[in-house]
């Protein structure tokens, strides 16, 4: 039973770890507040859904739901990378909304609020797909350090500094930016589809603002611009999530809910008052 | 000839700010732009590097049109600038804030740094410098960019007079090295001690071009600066 538990767990975690991975690559390292990050990965969680539902083996939905992802997340930058600042963090907002309206209400495609059911596992061994979870996530991990310490991560992070010093050292802004968020948009797709192959099903639940906030508690709690924080991020408010799980094992599972959001935004509001860096943060929430 | 600038115009609303602005700068030059404060200086500095599009006239860099090009095309062309308020990448080491300007390997960084006589570690986090030293990162920085044209916003201000005093000698030795240089500057003793020519605007036009010591004289410029 425990077994199941923790295998569960970790195979969970190590998905929102590449959530919150791909999130920092737009937020922490290049600067664009991109709210509306959890309207990508359910993307990917119904492009995998639809694409494995209608036959396509899932080798072969599992990358075509990142790419698919990565490119609307090439066209939406394309459209609102020029917007700075709030202007550009109440669009993206405004996507989970649009996402939110088309998943309930395209019924002949998403089946609206009774969601998909029945998405295909990958692997049937709960041990074995954990494995290959922690496998893609190690890929992502080395991925992101390799991509944040080379010449394009560093105008990244030039852009989120000071946009306009980086275009007058000769390099064109918008194109990073919307290369930034292409890439993170792609591997919020992979996090969305191997969410959906643990899960098996996919409602529009999956864009709701809850798991947002979770998201980025945990980005915040692990620090901005730091791939080691939002991997200890994660892992720190999960143990903290599971814990309370425990520890108020009598209290009914409603008003866990409720508090496990109002420990979230107390953590996320004495994180931005005492520590705005959070744990390994490199800059300034 | 490195710069023509032939009657830009730039208006805010109601406010024209830049009114037919028409001078050059020769190669191998320090061209000293000054004027009184909202005479229009840096908004000609934002409309020769593409941060503001001009609503009429041509700039031309060695001969090729470069009006109304986005700003890293220009940089891409040949102008390299700094800012009145220094903007280094705040977060970014020293190495890397060189490096985003050129890709380049340590020896090249350290010797630009050195002619400007910055000496922190290029491991250093650029907003652990103080403000002078930062401002010398952005000149080397600006300097390291493959340029034609070296465009200085008010290099001298905030900066301690050690600084100040370093500054006048890069500059002189920039213009040994044969460099182009254009520069916004308030102090007036500095202008005049490195200027070959000296631009005045007031209220967006050319008011008098020359070299310095014909500018000191100009009963107009005194005008302008002290009022009738």
């Amino acid at each position: 039973m425990i077994h199941e538990f923790i295998i569960s767990d970790l195979t969970v975690i190590s998905i929102y770890v590449i959530v919150v991975l791909s999130f920092n690559l737009t937020v922490g390292f290049t600067g664009l507040v991109n709210l509306g990050h959890m309207a990508f990965f359910g993307f990917g969680a119904y492009a995998s859904a639809l694409l494995t539902l209608s036959g396509v083996p899932w080798y072969i939905a599992l990358p075509l739901a990142g790419i698919l992802t990565g490119i609307l997340g090439a066209i939406i930058a394309a459209i609102t990378v020029r917007l700075k600042g709030d202007y550009f963090q109440i669009v993206t907002l405004g996507l989970v909304f649009i996402a939110i309206t088309i998943s309930r209400n395209w019924i002949s495609l998403t089946r609206g609020a009774l969601g998909l059911p029945g998405v295909p596992e990958i692997i049937r061994n709960n041990f074995h797909y954990m494995l290959f979870v922690m496998a893609i996530l190690t890929a992502c991990v080395i991925f992101f350090y390799w991509l944040t310490n080379s010449e394009t991560g560093k105008i990244f992070q030039a852009i989120r500094d000071d946009e306009t010093a980086t275009a007058i050292l000769g390099k064109n802004t918008y194109l990073y930016k919307v290369l930034s968020i292409t890439i993170s948009t792609f591997f919020a797709g992979i996090a969305g589809s191997l969410f959906v192959h643990y899960i098996q099903f996919v409602d529009p639940t999956i864009f709701d603002l809850e798991f947002f906030v979770l998201i980025l508690a945990m980005l915040i709690a692990g620090g901005l611009a730091s791939i080691k924080g939002s991997i200890i991020g994660v892992f720190s408010l999960s143990i903290l999530l599971t814990s309370i799980r425990f520890i108020f094992a009598d209290i009914s599972p409603e008003l866990i809910g409720a508090m496990r959001q109002m420990l979230f935004m107390l953590i996320l509001i004495l994180i931005l008052i005492y520590r705005p860096r959070g744990m390994f943060g490199k800059v300034d929430v | 000839m490195m710069l023509l600038l032939k009657n830009i115009s730039k208006s805010f609303g109601g406010v024209k700010a830049v009114d037919k602005c028409t001078f050059e700068v020769e190669e191998n030059t320090i061209t000293s732009l000054i004027g009184p404060n909202g005479a229009g200086k840096t908004t000609v500095f934002n409309i020769i590097s593409g941060l503001t599009k001009p609503d009429s006239g041509a700039i031309r860099l060695e001969n090729k049109n470069i009006t109304g090009m986005p700003a890293y095309k220009i940089a891409q062309s040949g102008i390299s600038r700094t800012f009145q308020l220094t903007k280094v990448f705040r977060n970014l080491s020293v190495r890397d804030n060189m490096l985003i300007a050129k890709k380049t390997n340590d020896d090249e960084i350290k010797k630009i740094l050195k002619s400007v006589y910055f000496e922190k570690s290029l491991d250093t986090i650029a907003s652990e410098l103080s403000y002078g030293q930062q401002r010398l990162l952005e000149i080397a920085r600006a300097l390291l960019m493959p340029h034609s044209l070296l465009m200085l916003d008010e290099p001298t201000a905030g900066v301690s007079p050690i600084v100040r005093q370093e500054l006048r000698k890069i500059l002189k030795n920039l213009r040994k090295d044969g460099k182009t240089i254009l520069l916004i500057e308030h102090d007036m003793e500095f202008v005049m001690d490195i200027s070959d020519t000296v631009i005045v605007l007031n209220e967006g036009r050319v008011l008098k071009e020359g070299r310095p010591k014909d500018i000191v004289k100009d009963k107009r410029v005194l005008e302008a600066y002290l009022g009738k």
